[in-house]
């Protein structure tokens, strides 16, 4: 909301600078935005003093010297009749952009050097007067800034107007405010709206409006006919003819209104519309009466099929849902959103039909966004609008039209049907004012602030105007909200009017002693933690992606409403974004890409497919995805080996032990595509796999590890309304399982290698299976340390050896152990698995 | 041999060892230099030994002396020379230490994992635990529970992409009354999250974006304990600063306030980062709306509580400079490794 400083003071006359009204509504009402200064295109000019002057025989030309306080006389050439010796005029020097958009430029004129411009009312954009320039009052030192001189340079206020509070979106609301935070009370609507001194002011003044006509749903008056079919769409409707104005440019003062508020000057009558809506809140529109068939407005549905080409020139297909106005025989205007095109005022229009009406705040809402037209009017009719101004409004616009477009009101207000109802009364306690607030704000001060923006507040009692006491914390008050103020329905939004005029910040901030919560961290986001402290440790880098894919319907949920047609789907797997974020990197020739991410993925769509259960199961999961360099290059070792899947394989290892601290982990050969699937305590939690991607030929191959951390399920905790803990203690999380002491050995370990020839098909994890049964309680490590193919190695046959560490707990084995234990596992590996030795 | 060509031999032993011994530069030939000094069998002292034998009685005492006071010197400077080279051993040749360290992959937290931890980090200490709930999520969570008017303009702050009949949820507020419904108070929690809105991506929006939210919950709890606690907060997340509350509007809280700190670039004086105001606004709070109490189930009257949530994205950004939201999304591994620690 666009709220104009100057007409802001139009309301409420108060003495406070724009500066100090932006930190006031921003402290107690609503934040003001932005501040600007609206004639920040004068801010160059100076005033300047004419200190010689000669006229130029047979032209109208003067030559001058001017003091513009520079200490340097300027020599001016100026073509107004009206110079006078010792005058003060605003002056642009040379370099000046002036607002019409041209540069004041040094020039020569009949040999005599023109060193810029004194300025009339029309060249600064301040008026129509152009006979001369314009002449200052003032005792300022030549070289003051025009700007400090001349009371111009409106300032205006952007206010964040959020939707609990439509009464803001006009500066009677706004000026309601700040006479209550002020104590300086309100003129009159048309005291404010039209200003005394305006050209036609006195004829707007003098017209006299008897009482409204008051009908259920049709009325008749000054020719034109209402009649209201739709009274769901529309509880309340005001018409009012006017004959015989004059469409013209808005005066100098009315165009300034509606340019402060934002809106482009139109015309006098369009002008007048808009100034009622940004002043009084209240929308209205102007027909041209002239147009409308059999001169009768109706209020209806659309027809089906019907359409009308609104004022912006689109052709609009309506449907039934819709609210119009239409005269009779066609749709005119779009109820409460836009007017239609061939009604509108045009500049040979001579009467007209104003319009102010109440429509409905959701039928309003509605038809705008089925038309994807939001207008200054439907977002105020969609918020709710003062439902008793609707009267004032038409007053105040009936005046101002006279006022500056001439004609006369022909007949009465017609008002069809009435406004919705009152907003029942809060009854509202002090004791409960301060149990929310943490203050205890006196039963005065209370009532002080709610009467101030309009409230009504009775004392205990029915009716009658009980004096309020002060300091009972047991008083209890009876308010009703003025009629602007729909939103007000519960005590708790009034423990917020107190709160806001008194100010948060002469609230206390003192803090207080509290109980534990009872409420155990959520074990997902423990583990996400561990989980990522131990991928940050092993080298990667956390990244936080979209979850919207490319995938199928039949097994992706789709977006009902997708931002992008190319990405409609959630993903089902973490690695589908981490594999679009490594093709980014590749594309900017990053190859050493090692990254991860703890996040949702979207599952139990496809169950057709039988994968699915038909609702969102959502998993949090850790996705992995590594490529490239094993480690950064060092000169002392050459180029780093690529990252392969042993790398894989040992990082989904250290991160499922981190995932399942305790849980016996067991990665074994997955099912295609995976390499491994990763098991916890025997459940299958994850796999290893080869990540395809859109990748240059330079690019390595990359891995991807997926754990499944659990389940955030999305049922419900409990019935809306309901408490899902009634009787139930919380349950508290079990202390974790503590790593048991392991004896440190003090005997001597024997060692020795075993180099095996083993069939590619025979798993090595055979092998070591029957190594660790044959080997028995004294065999204390196994480890795989070489691979080989090639000389000597039979085809389809490789080299594997281990190294074999044994140990008794309590003496030093002898070589004869060692050697027997050797024997038996050769034995053992050949007729169990028909491994022999590798000779030679 | 006599006993001046013993004499004379032991002599020469005795100066030509410390030279030998001091020129051998390896252990190797140390070894060498010391076989050959005074090696068991075939050094030059065993030869003396051997000649010894050949004197005639009456002399080989002197002589005797003599080879074991060689041998003694001999060895005191092959032991000592051992020291020597043992330790240039272990040193190993000269490096140019100008050259660079071996260095290992650096893992790194994204920077809005940085600000969520930093919060959590601050919170915890005023005894806030960690509560999560799904980003599919009902609309009564999303909504209804949290007391937005049915097609009402507050909906439109909150653009929505559906999910068959589930949102994607707009605000980690749900986990309000997910936790609500759950536990008993007192209830202190955070509630870390992603969240969704029908925002096309630019410089400043995201479709999705990380939200923290905090929710307290007990008998007796105030808008004092809500301001206390969240300047608290500010002077510790943002240094020592001043901090202001200004109404606001949230359907689930009331009276709502917003907090700003001051500026930290113009120190309140206004610039173009805080658009002139002189302060930036941080998080939005407000005391729990008693309607959001009851739809959890609980009783208004009794219960009081207050509730804050605020973008740790948009902190981010403002800390580390960064022009652009999307840049947090691109996972550009050249932007990740800054924030290295
Ligand atoms: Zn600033």
């Amino acid at each position: 909301m666009n709220v104009s400083h100057e007409w802001l003071k139009a309301f409420v006359p108060h003495t406070l600078g724009a500066e100090q009204v932006r930190d006031l509504l921003t402290a107690h009402v609503a934040t003001v935005e932005g501040f600007e200064r609206l004639r920040a295109d004068l801010a160059s000019f100076v005033v300047a003093r004419v200190v010689e002057t000669e006229k130029v025989p047979d032209t109208k030309l003067s030559f001058n010297k001017v003091d513009d306080g520079s200490g340097t006389l300027l020599e001016v050439v100026c073509g107004a009749p009206n110079v006078t010796l010792g005058a003060m005029y605003p002056f642009a020097r040379s370099g000046t952009m002036m607002p019409a958009g041209f540069r004041i430029e040094k020039k020569k004129i009949r040999g005599f050097t023109s060193n810029g411009m004194l300025c009339s009312a029309r060249e600064l954009g301040l008026g129509e007067e152009h006979d001369g320039i314009l002449e200052l009052q003032t005792n300022a030192a030549p070289g003051t800034s025009l700007l400090s001189v001349l009371p111009i340079g409106d300032v205006r206020l952007v206010v964040d107007v959020l939707p609990n509070r439509p009464d803001l979106l006009s500066h009677i609301g706004v000026a309601r405010e700040v006479s209550a935070l002020t104590s300086v009370p309100m003129r009159s609507a048309l005291d404010a709206m039209l200003p005394a001194d305006a050209d036609g002011a006195a004829a707007g003044r003098a017209v006299v409006v008897g009482e409204a006509q008051r009908h259920a749903t049709q009325g008749a008056s000054g020719g034109a006919t209402v009649r209201r079919d739709d009274p769901d769409g529309c509880p309340q409707y005001l018409g009012a003819v006017i004959r015989g104005i004059t469409v013209a440019p808005s005066p100098q003062w009315l165009r300034e209104r509606v340019e402060a508020a934002g809106v482009r000057s139109i015309n006098n009558v369009v002008d007048v519309t808009n100034v009622v809506l940004h002043g009084l809140g209240q929308p209205m529109h102007a027909f041209d009466l002239g147009t409308l068939a059999d001169q009768t407005v109706v209020i209806r549905r659309a027809r089906a099929g019907e359409t009308l080409k609104t004022l912006d020139g689109v052709e609009r297909a309506l449907t039934p849902e819709m609210t119009m106005i239409a005269d009779a025989q066609r749709s005119i205007a779009v109820a409460g959103v836009m007017g239609g095109q061939e009604s509108e005022v045009t500049d040979t229009t001579t009467d007209l039909f104003l319009e102010v009406a109440y429509f409905d705040p959701q039928r309003t809402r509605q038809t705008r966004r089925a038309l994807g037209l939001s207008t200054d009017a439907s977002y105020r009719f969609e918020r709710g609008i003062d439902p008793q101004g609707l009267e004032t409004a038409m007053r105040t616009a009936i005046a101002l039209m006279v006022a500056v477009a001439g004609g006369r009101l022909d007949g009465n207000i017609m008002a069809t049907g009435a406004a919705p109802a009152a907003m029942t009364d809060v009854s509202l306690r002090a004791a409960r004012v301060a149990k929310v607030l943490g203050a205890s704000v006196s039963s005065v001060e209370i009532r002080q602030y709610l009467e101030g923006v309009g409230f009504g507040v009775r004392g205990p009692g029915i009716g009658g105007r009980v004096e309020v006491g002060d300091g009972d914390e047991d008083e209890e008050f009876l308010v009703s909200a003025p009629s602007w103020r729909r939103d007000v329905s519960r005590d708790v939004d009034l423990i917020e009017e107190v709160a806001r005029l008194h100010g948060y910040d002469r609230l206390p901030d003192t803090i207080e002693a509290y109980r534990p919560t009872t409420v155990p961290d959520h074990p997902l986001h423990v583990t996400g933690r561990r989980v990522r402290d131990a991928l940050v440790a092993a080298g990667l880098c956390e990244v936080r992606p979209m979850p919207f894919v490319k995938g199928d319907d039949a097994s992706h949920w789709r977006v009902t409403n997708p931002l992008a047609e190319d990405e409609p789907h959630l993903r089902t797997s973490v690695l589908q974004s981490l594999a679009s974020r490594a093709e980014y990197n590749l594309t900017r020739m990053t190859g050493d890409i090692r990254v991860f991410e703890v996040g949702s993925v979207f599952l139990g769509k496809g169950l057709a497919h039988g994968v699915g259960t038909g609702t969102v199961d959502e998993e949090v999961r850790v996705g992995v995805l590594l490529m490239g360099a094993r480690h950064p290059r060092h000169f002392a070792d050459g180029a780093s080996p690529a990252i392969d899947a042993w790398d894989a394989k040992g990082l989904a290892e250290r991160l499922a032990r981190a995932a399942f601290p305790g849980a016996p982990i067991a990665v074994e050969a997955g099912e295609d595509p995976a390499l491994w699937s990763i098991g916890a305590s025997g459940r299958m939690v994850g796999t290893v796999c080869r990540v395809s991607l859109d990748a240059p030929v330079w690019a390595s191959p990359a891995f991807g590890i997926e754990i499944t951390l659990g389940a955030m399920p999305v049922a419900p905790v409990a019935a809306p309304g309901a408490s899902g803990h009634a009787g139930v203690r919380p349950a508290v999380a079990l202390p974790p399982v503590p790593v048991r002491y392991a004896a440190l050995p003090t005997t001597p370990a024997a060692e020795f290698d075993l180099a095996l020839l083993v069939p590619d098909d025979l798993p090595a994890g055979d092998v070591e299976r029957v190594l660790r049964t044959s080997g028995g309680e004294m065999l204390e490590r196994l480890e795989l340390f070489d691979e080989f193919r090639g000389a000597g190695i039979p085809d389809g046959m490789r080299s594997l050896a281990w190294r074999l560490t044994f140990r008794h707990p309590e003496r030093t084995l002898r070589d004869k152990e060692i050697d027997g234990r050797r024997s038996q596992l050769l034995k053992s590996l050949e007729n169990q698995l028909g491994v022999k030795p590798r000779t030679a | 041999m006599t006993l001046d060509d013993f004499k004379s031999a032991a002599e020469s032993l005795r100066t030509d060892g410390p030279p030998q011994i001091a020129a051998a530069a390896t252990l190797d030939a140390w070894t060498d230099v010391r076989n050959a000094l005074v090696g068991r069998t075939s050094g030059r002292l065993s030869e003396l030994m051997t000649a010894l034998g050949t004197l005639p009685k009456e002399d080989r005492r002197d002589a005797g002396q003599l080879a074991n006071a060689v041998k003694q010197e001999l060895e005191a400077l092959l032991e000592a020379h051992h020291v020597e080279l043992a330790r240039a051993q272990q040193l190993g040749p000269a490096i140019d230490r100008s050259m660079p360290g071996r260095a290992t992959w650096q893992g790194t937290v994204h920077p809005v994992s940085l600000v969520i931890d930093e919060v959590i980090e601050i919170f915890r200490e005023l005894g806030f635990t960690i509560a999560l709930g799904p980003e599919a999520e009902h609309a009564w969570y999303n909504f209804g529970a949290l007391n937005f008017p049915t097609d009402h303009p507050a909906m439109d702050m909150h653009d929505t992409l559906y999910l068959d009949d589930l949102v994607l949820r707009t605000h980690t507020s749900p986990v309000q009354v997910r936790t609500l419904q759950q536990y008993p108070p007192p209830i202190r929690i955070l509630a870390p999250g992603n969240v969704y809105r029908r925002d096309f991506f630019d410089p400043s929006h995201a479709p999705m974006f990380a939200q923290i939210e905090g929710l307290v919950v007990d008998e007796g709890i105030t808008f004092a304990d809500l301001k206390a606690t969240l300047t608290r907060f500010a002077n510790r997340f943002f240094g020592a600063t001043k901090t202001r509350f200004r109404p606001s509007y949230f359907p689930f809280t009331e009276p709502s306030a917003e907090m700003d700190v001051q500026c930290g670039v113009c120190k309140g004086s206004g610039c173009p980062v805080c658009k002139q105001s002189g302060w930036v606004e941080i998080l939005g709070s407000g005391m729990v709306h008693p309607a959001v109490l009851e739809n959890a189930g609980l009783d208004s009257e009794r219960y009081t509580g207050w509730a804050f949530g605020m973008g740790p994205a948009r902190t981010a950004l403002a800390r580390h400079g960064i022009p652009d939201i999307r840049i947090l999304y691109d996972a550009d591994v050249r932007f990740l490794e800054q924030f290295a620690r």
